[in-house]
C-alpha cells in the first residue's frame, strides 16, 4: 500500500489547506443532519410508553455520550501517532479533539442529570455507567491540564500523550458498565441483539442526530486543529503565504 | 401547540437538555472560529516583528 497520502498529512501546510477545503464539506451535512434529526425526535416521534416525553431527551444525551467517547477514541489514536511517528501535525489534531470531547461529554452528564430526576428520581448516583462519564470528563480535563501546565511544546505533547493513550482504557469499561455490573442506567438500545428496542419513528431520527454530531465533530475539530498548526507555525513560510493570499479570511 | 410545549409535564427536563445541546453546538463553533482569528492575529505580530529586525 502506498503510504504517501499518509506522510503528506504530516506536513502543516499540507494539513492546513487540505483541511480548510474538507471543513466545509462536513458542516452543512452536520447542520442538514442535526436539524432533521432533532425534528423527527422532538416533534415527530411517538412518546415512550414508560417514559412520555421525557424520554425525548434521549435524542441529545445519546448523541452527545456518543461524541464524548468518540472524541476520545480519536484523541488517543492522533496522540499515539503522534507519539510514535512524532507528527506535530497529529498532536494538533489531539489537542483539538479534547476541548471538544470534555465539553460533549460534561453536556452528556447534565443532561443525563436531567433526565435521571424525573425518572430514577435522583440527579446522581455512584452508578458504574454515571461515575465511567466522569472518569472520561476528568481524563479529558487532565489532557487539558497537563498541556496548560507545560509551556514546552514538544515536551506537552508528549506528557499528555501518553495521559490520553493510558485513558484509553476507560473507554471500554464506559461502554460495557451497563452489561457488566447491575447498573441504574439502561443497556444498550440501538446497537443489541435482534435489532433497536424502539420503533423506526424513534431509532431513525436518534441516528439522524448521532450521524449530524459526528460529522460536525470531524468539522471542529478540522477548524481547532487548523488554528493550532497555524499558532505552531507562526514564524514559518508557508504562514506568511497563506496570510499573504487569504487576507482576513480564514 | 401549548400541549406540546408542556411535554407532558416534562418541559423543565426536556427543554433545558435540548436547549444546552443547542448552546453547545453553537458555542464550539464560535469558540474554534476565535482560535482560528487569535492564530492569524498571532502569526500576523510575529511576521511583523521579523519583518522590521
Amino acid at each position: 500500500m502506498n503510504w504517501v497520502w499518509f506522510h503528506r498529512f504530516g506536513s502543516p501546510p499540507y494539513f492546513y489547506s487540505v483541511a480548510g477545503r474538507i471543513v466545509p464539506w462536513l458542516a452543512w451535512p452536520a447542520a442538514s443532519l442535526i436539524v432533521a434529526g432533532l425534528y423527527g425526535g422532538l416533534v415527530l416521534a411517538p412518546p415512550d410508553y414508560q417514559q412520555s416525553d421525557a424520554a425525548r431527551i434521549m435524542y441529545v444525551h445519546v448523541p452527545a455520550a456518543y461524541v464524548g467517547l468518540m472524541a476520545y477514541i480519536v484523541m488517543a489514536m492522533a496522540a499515539a501517532i503522534g507519539l510514535v511517528w512524532r507528527l506535530k501535525v497529529s498532536h494538533a489534531v489531539a489537542a483539538a479533539c479534547a476541548p471538544i470531547g470534555a465539553s460533549f461529554t460534561a453536556v452528556c452528564l447534565v443532561t443525563g442529570m436531567l433526565w435521571g430526576q424525573p425518572m430514577w428520581g435522583t440527579w446522581w448516583a455512584w452508578d458504574p455507567r454515571l461515575v465511567s462519564m466522569l472518569v472520561l470528563l476528568f481524563f479529558f480535563l487532565g489532557y487539558l491540564g497537563l498541556r496548560g501546565a507545560i509551556d514546552d511544546t514538544a515536551r506537552a505533547d508528549r506528557a499528555s500523550a501518553v495521559l490520553a493513550v493510558v485513558g484509553v482504557v476507560n473507554v471500554p469499561i464506559v461502554h460495557y458498565s451497563v452489561i457488566w455490573w447491575n447498573s441504574l442506567h439502561q443497556g444498550p438500545s440501538l446497537l443489541r441483539k435482534g435489532g433497536p428496542a424502539m420503533p423506526a419513528s424513534m431509532w431513525v431520527p436518534l441516528v439522524l442526530v448521532i450521524f449530524g454530531f459526528t460529522f460536525y465533530f470531524y468539522a471542529v475539530t478540522l477548524m481547532r486543529a487548523r488554528a493550532e498548526v497555524m499558532r505552531r507555525e507562526r514564524g514559518g513560510q508557508w504562514v506568511r503565504d497563506v496570510l499573504k493570499a487569504t487576507g482576513d479570511k480564514p | 401547540m401549548s400541549s406540546y410545549w408542556a411535554m407532558s409535564g416534562y418541559a423543565a427536563y426536556v427543554w433545558p437538555s435540548v436547549g444546552l445541546t443547542v448552546a453547545l453546538l453553537v458555542a464550539n463553533v464560535l469558540w474554534a472560529r476565535q482560535l482560528a482569528r487569535e492564530a492569524r492575529a498571532e502569526a500576523r505580530r510575529r511576521i511583523a516583528s521579523q519583518d522590521a529586525s
